[in-house]
């Protein structure tokens, strides 16, 4: 049984009881436990079911790197599975439900897994489920993916806010432990600007429960002379419940705040820190390691420093009769303080030979039974721990003896946290005296100078005594210093460390070394994702012989905790089957973040209103408040259609194109970039940026262009207009008025810099209204002010002049077919314009229509769109648009492009109309025309005209342009829909509408 | 701070307060702005030399190598000012009114720098942005730019059809207890 003491327990607040539920039911904690600490103090050993075998499993570590304790909490909007019970704070009204059993955590039917655990090895996916095909897709697939995953999908929105914060600092430190807080301190002298980031709410980390002296202090003691000193640094900020979570390039890194999963509030939940740093120290300590036993899974084994830590921090004891055992000194630390606690400690198992150093002597002398040379052969028990099985390590796993226990603290050696470290790049050694992988200084990171911009510090650096952790932590900060240029004073003298001589730790991979299969097949590795030492072994044997190869065929290492505690024992395991040397078989690849982080973190401000920019014209609120129903169009949002009392999206579609082509229409095209470009270039410029001539335009007129990219294919088109001698007003789509003023500016700068041409995007500053329809001409007259007549303004004409009060410009431009005036006036005085257009041409029943309308009308007219009938990879030739494009000129962007091959073969797709032999049916949307069993073309547009009474489309047809008059088949969902190619232009071939 | 008239929406709810302006006028020129003749129009013209990159200096702000944005000073209209640079100015050049293309921000209050620093992806710190500097950034996914009025006041720009939100961003990132304490300890 696991229960609380009286003795230690300095994080909890024994005056402060908090309660919470877990699977349902109340249980009770202190303020200061962590979920995995409260949990065990309530005697709640087993925590949760495995992913594969469902076989029980309990609280293994004090900190992120918890592979079993994972836990699906919180409710609603505020539900997150897979959250690790080890990291989090209880609080008052915490919710908490165990994961991947039913019906419930004590009897799990998918236990079953555990019994049939030989028929699930490694590669099971791979070499089951084959055959027959069929059964993939409606059986093994639909089973496999409902019982995939540890924990459940949330249902609901997330409820809570989150956020980025931009941060630039000299020296960033990744962990607030001694090394951490020494580099901090000694950087801070310097007077860099230095920032440390603690993952736990507490500074101080293996500090506050190793027994060590520091200058006359205990481990607490000296954190705490080390924080109050550093808090006298105005240059050293210090930020805990922030993890280092992600180093990247040029000195980037991430940190992860957690705000208030410790204190839920309506403030932000979490923080992504996005930091540049000049240097970067991690301080990230290390990681005990399991070590390979049979049973070693089961609830009660833990490893050694997990039990110290919550003895010593939370004052529960994980058991009343401890078995420790282990490859090094450090456990007999856990024996110690098992001792002091006044808890039963039946044996040390050290498999040493020769045993351990003073730490052991100690334990010795305080009478603790301490058995060298030896091993555990296997743990006994079903859910939770009974007893172990003692053997010879040397041996095959003969049971001396059995000793009933209820709790296993195992350690394995430790295991430097080198993530950050390598996250960029950064170069590991292999320790062979400590078994170990750490940081080769002389191969760190480098940013974009070629220097080092990670260093490391203390046990994360390799340094496993106090003297060198600490000494390793002011050669840190005193470099760091110096490399982000600030003057050091005189050396600081080392701090006194007293700590205990340790002996050797000796690397053991295998418990005991010559285990059968029949132990190796319980002896877990990845404790979360169920893979043996059997898994390595038989994949080993298979032939994945990479690492990357074995990780993905076992899965060792991919659940969500990473493998921070199965990596090296399975590298190691990995190295013994095919007998090759550990540093041999590497690493698997680190990256970032270093324990997983929330998508909310990553997403930061931008979800609900605030997911993406939405911009609006002047007259949006108008819109909004006259029924439009939007559409969005790059970042805009458009009106779509008006939508009147009774109506039908299609019937107002229907009455606003009526309406325009019978009387006058209004449409609000503010959206519609404008690019000024100014220069006595500026004609020269837009010949090469246009297919067709713009420098020949005369002052006062418009031309319409198209723009192709370096390839030929159309990407852009517009009306260009003449303002005077120098300057030309490029009107681009809605989509492009970013990218063309981007595109432009790209050619200015980098190939054309010699001419002499300026630009400026003023798609803003103007709101433009098209007035389109027989009546549009009366009703500009009714607001007065300028002549607008055919004579003074003719079709592809300007002029400027003041339109009912207003300082505007006007363009006889139609995109409709219609008699079309745009009238483009401040954006401060575009709603004003519209009402008085409204108001202008009420006697003719002025309609104000959408996109949609626009695009039914400019489909009766046969005029493309841009990223409808083309899409990148359409020239204007192939639109029948070759008009647009000059034979003239010396040269423009795309004519090379247009000119190869392929491009000027027969048989390329060419646009044509589309007229449906049944006058009722629509072809739908992008359908596609078959022939011979061969699609030969799509259909780009598609619309009902009302106009014509008929469905048309365009389409892109191979070799289209010939084959006027031929029906077509457009087999769609079990239907074929036939039609007529025809030409594209439906309305008034003559343009004599717009001519008037 | 301008007075209150001269604000089209107002938010005091969070740590820092939030005000959209109205119409403010400015002009865009571009031109070689290393050009010796060019630089002493302008200072004959604006009363300031040509701000240095990233400076703002009377009302006159750095954009880019060949881009200048100018405050339209009380008493005088964005066309005057333009029928001026064209005047003055020999060399090729474009000079255009923007100040109906634009949304204009105020934040007051010692936070707005924390504010900033929520979608800002530069150094807001006091010793990096002070004064006389000016930024072309983006703040969120939205570009922006913005300068110190005052030690305790910002002034932001945008384009115009993302004022609505811009502003509910700031208002959102402004919300009380919710500021970091990092660039004001």
């Amino acid at each position: 049984m696991s229960f609380r003491i009286p003795e230690f327990g300095h994080l909890i607040d024994r005056k402060k009881p908090v309660s919470f539920s877990f699977n349902g039911k109340t249980v009770q904690g202190f303020a200061g436990d962590t979920l995995a600490s409260a949990l065990m103090a309530t005697d709640h050993r087993m925590v949760g079911r495995s992913f594969k075998y469902h076989r029980p499993r309990g609280i293994v570590a004090s900190g992120g790197e918890e592979p079993n304790a994972l836990m699906n909490m919180g409710e609603g909007g505020r539900f997150e599975p897979n959250q690790r019970a080890t990291t989090t704070e209880v609080f008052e009204g915490l919710t908490a439900r165990s994961q991947n059993h039913w019906p419930s955590l004590n009897f799990d039917i998918g236990a079953i897994n555990n019994r049939l655990s030989r028929f699930l090895p490694a590669g099971f996916y791979y070499k089951t489920f084959m055959k027959p095909q069929w059964a993939w897709k409606h059986i093994f697939e639909p089973i496999i993916r409902n019982s995939a995953g540890l924990g459940q999908a949330p249902s609901e929105r997330d409820a809570d806010r989150y956020e980025y914060f931009y941060c630039y600092t000299d020296i960033l430190i990744a962990g607030g432990g001694v090394a951490g807080l020494e580099a901090a301190l000694e950087a801070g002298r310097s007077g860099a600007k230095v920032l440390l980031l603690e993952q736990s709410p507490h500074f101080g980390g293996r500090f506050m429960v190793d027994d060590v002296m520091v200058d006359g202090r205990d481990g607490p003691a000296h954190i705490a002379h080390l924080l109050a000193e550093i808090s006298t640094m105005p240059n050293v900020t210090l930020r805990n419940r922030t993890q280092g979570a992600g180093v990247f390039d040029h000195g980037y890194a991430l940190g992860y705040e957690r705000l208030t999963d410790h204190a839920p509030a309506s403030t932000p939940r979490h923080r992504l820190w996005r930091i540049r740093a000049k240097r970067i120290i991690t301080a990230t300590g290390a990681l005990e390691r399991t070590l390979n036993f049979a049973g070693n899974d089961l609830p009660g084994v833990m490893l050694a420093g997990a039990v110290r830590d919550y003895v010593r921090l939370y004052g529960v004891a994980p058991g009343a009769r401890t078995v420790v055992v282990t490859n090094n000194d450090d456990a007999y630390r856990t024996a110690l303080t098992l001792h002091a606690a006044g808890l039963e400690i039946p044996a040390i198992i050290d498999a040493r030979p020769q045993g351990g150093g003073a730490l052991a002597e100690q334990a010795r002398a305080l009478g603790i039974r301490i058995e060298t040379g030896h091993a555990i052969a296997k743990v006994t028990g079903k859910k939770h721990v009974t007893g172990v099985e003692i053997c010879l390590q040397s041996g095959t796993g003969g049971a001396v003896e059995t000793i009933p226990c209820d709790c296993v603290a195992m350690s394995g050696g430790f295991s430097p946290v080198v993530h950050l470290w390598s996250h960029c790049g950064g170069k590991l050694n292999w320790d062979a005296a400590n078994a170990m992988f750490s940081p080769d200084p002389s191969r760190p990171p480098t940013d974009q100078n070629g220097e080092g911009f990670v260093l490391t510090a203390g046990t994360a650096f390799g340094a496993l005594t106090t003297q060198a952790c600490l000494q390793s932590a002011t050669l840190a900060a005193r470099q760091a210093a110096k490399e982000v240029g600030r003057s050091l004073k005189a050396e600081t003298a080392p701090r006194e460390v007293q700590s205990p001589d340790e002996s050797a730790m000796a690397p053991i991979w295998s418990m005991p070394a010559n285990a059968p299969y029949k132990l190796r097949a319980k002896t877990f590795l990845d404790f979360q994702n169920d893979v043996k030492v059997s898994d390595v072994q038989l994949a080993a044997r298979e032939g994945f012989e990479s690492v990357e190869h074995t990780k993905r065929y076992t899965t060792l290492g991919m659940a969500t905790d990473q493998g921070k505690l199965s990596n090296i024992n399975g590298l190691a395991v990995l190295a013994g089957a095919l007998n090759a040397e550990i540093p041999d078989v590497g690493t698997t690849t680190f990256r970032p973040p270093y324990t997983p982080i929330s998508l909310g973190a990553i997403a930061g401000e931008a979800s609900g209103p605030l997911f993406k920019p939405t911009r609006k014209t002047a007259i949006d609120g108008w819109h909004e408040s006259h029924g439009a129903i939007f559409e969005p169009v790059a970042d805009w949002r458009r009106a779509y259609a008006y939508i009147q009392d009774g109506e039908t999206t299609q019937d107002a579609i229907t009455r606003e194109i009526l309406a325009t082509r019978g009387s006058v229409g209004l449409f609000d095209a503010s959206t519609l970039g404008k690019i000024i470009v100014k220069g006595p270039d500026a004609g020269k410029f837009l010949d090469l940026l246009y297919t067709n001539m713009m420098s020949t335009l005369k002052v006062g007129k418009c031309r319409y262009g198209l723009m192709c990219n370096e390839n030929g294919f159309l990407m852009d088109d517009g009306v260009v207009a003449r303002l005077d001698d120098e300057t030309f007003l490029c009107h681009t789509t809605t989509g492009g008025s970013d990218r063309i003023y981007a595109h432009m500016e790209e050619w200015l700068q980098t190939e054309w810099w010699d001419l002499k041409a300026f630009t400026a995007n003023i798609t803003e500053q103007f709101t433009q209204i098209v007035v389109a329809g027989p009546n549009a001409r009366k009703v500009l007259e009714a607001l007065g002010g300028l002549d607008v007549s055919r004579e003074a303004l003719p079709f592809m004409g300007f002029v400027e002049g003041t339109l009912g009060g207003l300082q505007a410009r006007i363009f006889r431009i139609s995109f409709s077919g219609e008699l079309s005036y745009e009238v483009a006036v401040p954006a401060s005085q575009g709603l004003l314009l519209w009402n008085l257009l409204l108001q202008a041409g009420a006697d003719y029943g002025i309609a104000p229509y959408g996109t949609e309308a626009l695009h039914v009308m400019r489909g009766e007219k046969g005029f493309v769109v841009v990223g409808d009938e083309s899409d990148g990879t359409v020239t204007p030739h192939d639109l029948g648009m070759s008009w647009a494009v000059s034979k003239k000129k010396e040269d423009f962007i795309g004519k090379r492009g247009m000119q190869r091959s392929f491009l000027v073969a027969e048989g390329r797709k060419q646009l044509v109309g589309l007229r449906t032999l049944s006058d009722t049916e629509k072809l739908p949307e992008s359908a596609h025309a078959v022939e011979d069993g061969k699609a030969i073309g799509h259909v780009t547009s598609t619309y009902f005209s009302p106009t014509l009474g008929h469905p048309i489309a365009m389409a892109l047809i191979h070799g289209g342009r010939d084959r006027m008059g031929d029906v077509l088949s457009f087999p769609v969902g079990g239907k074929v829909h036939k039609a007529r190619v025809v030409d594209p232009v439906f309305y008034d071939k003559k343009g004599a509408q717009q001519d008037v | 701070m301008s007075d209150l008239m001269s604000f089209s929406e107002i938010d005091g709810s969070g740590a820092v307060l939030i005000a959209a302006q109205r119409r403010v006028a400015m002009v865009t020129l571009k031109t070689d702005l290393s050009n010796k003749i060019t630089r002493a129009a302008i200072k004959k013209l604006l009363g300031t030399t040509v701000p240095a990159q990233r400076k703002i200096a009377n009302g006159v702000a750095w954009m880019a190598p060949d881009e200048l944005l100018i405050m339209v000073p009380e008493g005088s209209t964005p066309e005057a000012q333009i029928e001026q640079l064209n005047a003055n100015i020999k060399a090729p050049m474009l000079a255009v009114d923007v100040s109906d293309a634009r949304a204009v921000f105020t934040l007051k209050g010692n936070n707005a720098r924390e504010v900033l620093a929520k979608g800002a992806p530069i150094d807001l710190s006091a010793d990096a942005f002070a004064q006389g500097d000016f930024r072309r950034t983006r703040l969120g996914q939205v570009a922006v730019a913005f300068w110190m009025e005052a030690d305790d006041e910002i002034t932001l720009i945008c384009f115009a059809s993302l004022r609505q939100f811009m502003f509910d961003w700031l208002v959102n990132a402004a919300q009380k207890g919710s500021l970091p304490a990092y660039l004001n300890r």
